[in-house]
């Protein structure tokens, strides 16, 4: 593409031009003028965020691969493009053709993250497209949304026409298809977004109406068409091996932030902690042919260049095949010069003897999410970890050559107590004991240990949904609490702590279990400035604390605010396949601190069972 | 066994900086399967070394980097192999095998030639050229060298080995490597300043035609002289 959007004058002028000129190794291209859909895939974050991104990877290579669509991409101008687009009222454009993407048919956001609604907000503004889906045109792209966050799409259902709801893999076709039937017969918007609303796992949020209790909970959510369902539908392919993974994913030339080769050897996770998303909504587990696997990474090292290839899955030491996948890689890849980037697997003699096969002990280290530093905490957030098996495996890497430790925690859990947050230091503290039994002449130095804490933020979907998250004081009050506790261990200097950012955390907070009254606020802050909010050099705190006063929004109501199980949810209209039921039994379970078993260690009737397929079925012929 | 590559760069790949250049054909060399030579230890990396880097926004038909590779099909055919895999703006012009003990590309280096014009919307660049050899014909051309560090007055006209006005733009010859690296900007902003006119770096599209070696006679020859064409045995 010879034709750049902006001039060479703009590109001099901003910091990593190559991030607006497209043309990367194995971008595609296609004639215009022959294809019936134009779809712009958007991840609304920086350029090597977004690149690093697979989904977008598999939707980019599975529209191109239907002849009458160009799927093309576009992501968020960094600040100081961003200025100056505005100030000479140039398009946002797509990277491809360089076209603007307000002549697009689709502009699809993927939602990754709750601190990137501003920046989807930049995205429609930029692109000259309004920012409210009912004032658009004709003419407008249509706006859909997909990924994680559109689980609860509520704070930001102003924003977009339609929502998907599940795995980019199983509709889409279906979807174009009614947007092609409609533009023949000379169709209106409105009448195609009728359409879709017919199709399962899209959701059109103009098409519903929610009414609140004074006291701001929801009173009802009803559809106001009659072609919105009642209940929408997650969308999750269940013939996983069939499904077109992209061979040839795109090479960005400046450094993403994940520069290599991916293998997504799974989908979902058999794990059941309850404060994990993910582990549900991708639910029922689903593997990769292992052969399959090995002959991905073979195609897709030749057609990238890459020199790492990695895995994806949330739980990769799940995995059936992943003896044989690790064997071959370390042999293929040992032949082609690649380096393996083994995922966090759990600490056991297996994975001890790859990573040393792998990677160099002295620079690398052992992970432990152990998530909660007492046994009675992990129990109440279901991590099947115990102390013992931490400790086993960790003395299996002291006695290995390992001397580095990283724990990730979390504060903040549902029923945490004083006791649980000394057992965070105790717990590192114990590791250092352990490690200093060890013979000096058999250890190299000192054990270093590094414990991180994030804030714990209730999602939607998960046993703890209904859970109260504490407040920015609290959150650090407690971290400070177990940092004067790391300075109370004998081997104190051996061991180290630090935690995240409370304030975007109660950010998060509010938007993940929010509900429509917070659109208003989300215009405002972005009016007013706040942009690229999930870095925290951007982030402006007053900006939001102003717009959710403004708006009156009550920030504990979202937060704070223990939910009753009977209370109507933002997102209780969508139907991931796990039962509420399920969800409620495990928030019982949760206080008492029972543990349930995973699922290949026997069912718990989550319900995903009727999806028909994955791990509910295995060994059960 | 050591083999010299000669690229282009042209088009939008002028945004692609020397660093990412360096990338695009590491990996370019894998999707090509060349038998190039690596590092040992966990992180092997390609032996591979870069002539002289060029700046962004600057395009170029003479930039050259050197391979250190296992084993060699034919100049024809690598030159082919690497051009299936190339992104539009780079192509792959020729490759050598360096004699036995050639120096480095990097340390070779001694000079490059450049075609200047003016960028759309700049003018045009034959204001320019009715005083270039008035400005040339100098004693001395002084000029502020500006560094990370420190300003310095210097005198560059020993280092322009050729400066003339041609059809298409302004032609120069100047000393390249990592003793007396002149850039062509910086010879037009003396060139502007002798002009009293404003120097704006924009105005000026800088195009590299080739880069240089000295052979033993002191002549300045194109770098794929310190080797030669290989074939199929």
């Amino acid at each position: 593409m010879e034709r750049l959007a902006l001039s060479d004058e703009i590109l001099m002028a901003v910091e990593k031009p190559a991030r607006y000129i497209g043309n990367e190794v194995n971008s595609v291209i296609k004639d215009k003028s022959s294809v019936a859909v134009r779809f712009c895939m958007c991840f609304p974050d920086a350029y090597e965020i977004g690149m690093s991104h697979l989904g977008i990877q598999i939707l980019y290579d599975m529209f191109n691969r239907m002849e009458d669509v160009w799927c093309e991409r576009v992501y968020s101008p960094w600040p100081d493009l961003d200025a100056i687009m505005r100030q000479k009222e140039i398009p946002l454009f797509a990277l491809e053709s360089q076209d603007p993407v307000r002549e697009f048919d689709f502009l699809g956001i993927t939602l990754q993250y709750e601190m990137c609604y501003t920046n989807i907000l930049q995205i429609l503004d930029l692109s000259q497209i309004p920012l409210i889906a009912t004032e658009r045109g004709e003419t407008d792209p249509i706006v859909i949304g997909g990924g994680p966050c559109s689980y609860n799409p509520e704070p930001i259902a102003d924003f977009f026409d339609l929502f998907y709801i599940g795995e980019g893999e199983t509709v889409y076709g279906q979807l174009l298809d009614a947007y092609k039937e409609n533009q023949k017969k000379g169709g209106t918007r409105y009448q195609f977004l009728e359409m879709a609303a017919e199709i399962e796992g899209i959701y059109v949020p103009q098409f519903y109406d929610v009414t609140y209790h004074e006291d701001g909970t929801i009173q009802s959510f009803e559809p106001n068409n009659p072609h919105a369902k009642r209940k929408i539908r997650k969308q999750v392919v269940m013939d996983f091996d069939s499904v077109p993974y992209p061979m040839k994913p795109i090479v960005p030339y400046i450094k993403a932030t994940q520069d290599r080769v991916t293998l997504e050897i799974q989908r979902g996770c058999i794990r059941g902690c309850r404060f994990c998303q993910a582990g549900a909504i991708y639910r029922p587990t689903r593997e990769k042919n292992v052969e399959l696997m090995k002959q991905y990474a073979l195609e897709m090292i030749k057609n990238t260049g890459h020199e790492e290839i990695t895995l994806s899955s949330l739980s990769s030491s799940d995995y059936e095949g992943l003896p044989e996948l690790t064997e071959f890689l370390i042999e293929e890849m040992g032949k082609l010069k690649v380096n393996i980037a083994l995922p966090s697997l759990r600490i056991d003699s297996f994975s001890l003897d790859v990573m040393k096969r792998v990677q160099d002990i002295k620079k690398s280290s052992l992970t432990f999410a152990a998530e909660a530093g007492s046994q009675r905490l992990r129990n109440v957030i279901n991590k099947g970890l115990t102390e013992d098996m931490i400790r086993e495996g960790a003395m299996k890497a002291f006695q290995g050559g390992w001397n580095k430790v990283k724990f990730y925690f979390m504060v903040g859990l549902p029923t945490e107590t004083e006791e649980d947050l000394k057992a965070i230091p105790e717990l590192c503290e114990q590791l250092a004991v352990d490690y200093y039994t060890i013979p000096k002449e058999e250890r190299i130095g000192k054990v270093s240990i590094t414990a991180s804490s994030s804030f714990f933020v209730p999602k939607p979907f998960t046993p703890f949904q209904w859970a109260s998250m504490n407040t920015e004081e609290e959150f650090l009050e407690k971290a400070h609490f177990v940092k004067d506790h790391f300075f109370q261990q004998k081997n104190r200097k051996s061991l180290s702590y630090r935690y995240h950012d409370a304030d975007l955390t109660i950010m998060e907070g509010i938007f993940a279990r929010g509900d429509r009254k917070l659109a208003p606020a989300i215009l405002q802050a972005y009016r007013n400035g706040c942009m690229f909010d999930a870095w925290h050099e951007m982030f402006h705190q007053e900006i939001w604390d102003q717009a959710f006063e403004d708006h009156k929004i009550d920030i504990d109501f979202y937060t704070h605010r223990e939910r009753s199980v009977d209370e109507i949810l933002p997102w209780d209209f969508i139907d991931i396949g796990v039962t509420k039921q399920f969800f409620i039994r495990e928030w019982e379970r949760a206080k008492k601190a029972e543990v349930t078993p995973n699922c290949k260690q026997k069912c718990s009737g989550c319900g995903a069972a009727r999806f028909g397929g994955g791990v509910c079925f295995e060994n059960k012929n | 066994m050591k083999i010299r590559i000669k690229y282009a760069k042209t088009g939008v790949l002028r945004y692609i900086g020397h660093l990412d250049v360096m990338r695009y054909f590491q990996k370019a060399i894998r999707r090509a399967e060349l038998d190039v030579a690596y590092s040992q230890g966990y992180s092997p990396h390609q032996l591979i070394t870069f002539a002289a880097p060029l700046g962004l926004g600057v395009t170029s038909e003479g930039e050259y980097f050197d391979a250190e590779m296992n084993s060699l099909t034919s100049s024809e055919d690598m030159v082919a192999r690497l051009n299936a895999t190339m992104a539009p703006g780079m192509e792959v012009k020729d490759i050598v095998q360096l004699k036995e003990g050639a120096k480095t590309a990097m340390a070779v280096v001694a000079a490059s030639d450049y075609l200047i014009t003016c960028r759309e919307g700049y003018g045009d660049i034959r204001d320019f050229t009715d005083a270039l050899e008035a400005f040339y014909s100098q004693e001395r051309i002084e000029v502020v060298k500006v560094s990370k560090t420190k300003e310095t007055q210097m005198d560059i006209k020993p280092f322009i080995y050729k400066l003339e006005a041609g059809e298409n733009g302004i032609y120069m010859l100047l000393s390249t490597g990592s003793v007396d690296n002149i850039k062509p900007e910086l010879v037009m902003e003396g060139f502007c300043h002798y002009l009293n006119r404003d120097y704006q770096k924009l105005a000026f599209q800088v195009h590299r035609l080739e880069t240089y070696m000295r052979n033993e006679a002191g002549a300045l020859v194109s770098l794929l002289e310190a080797g030669e064409h290989f074939y199929e045995s």
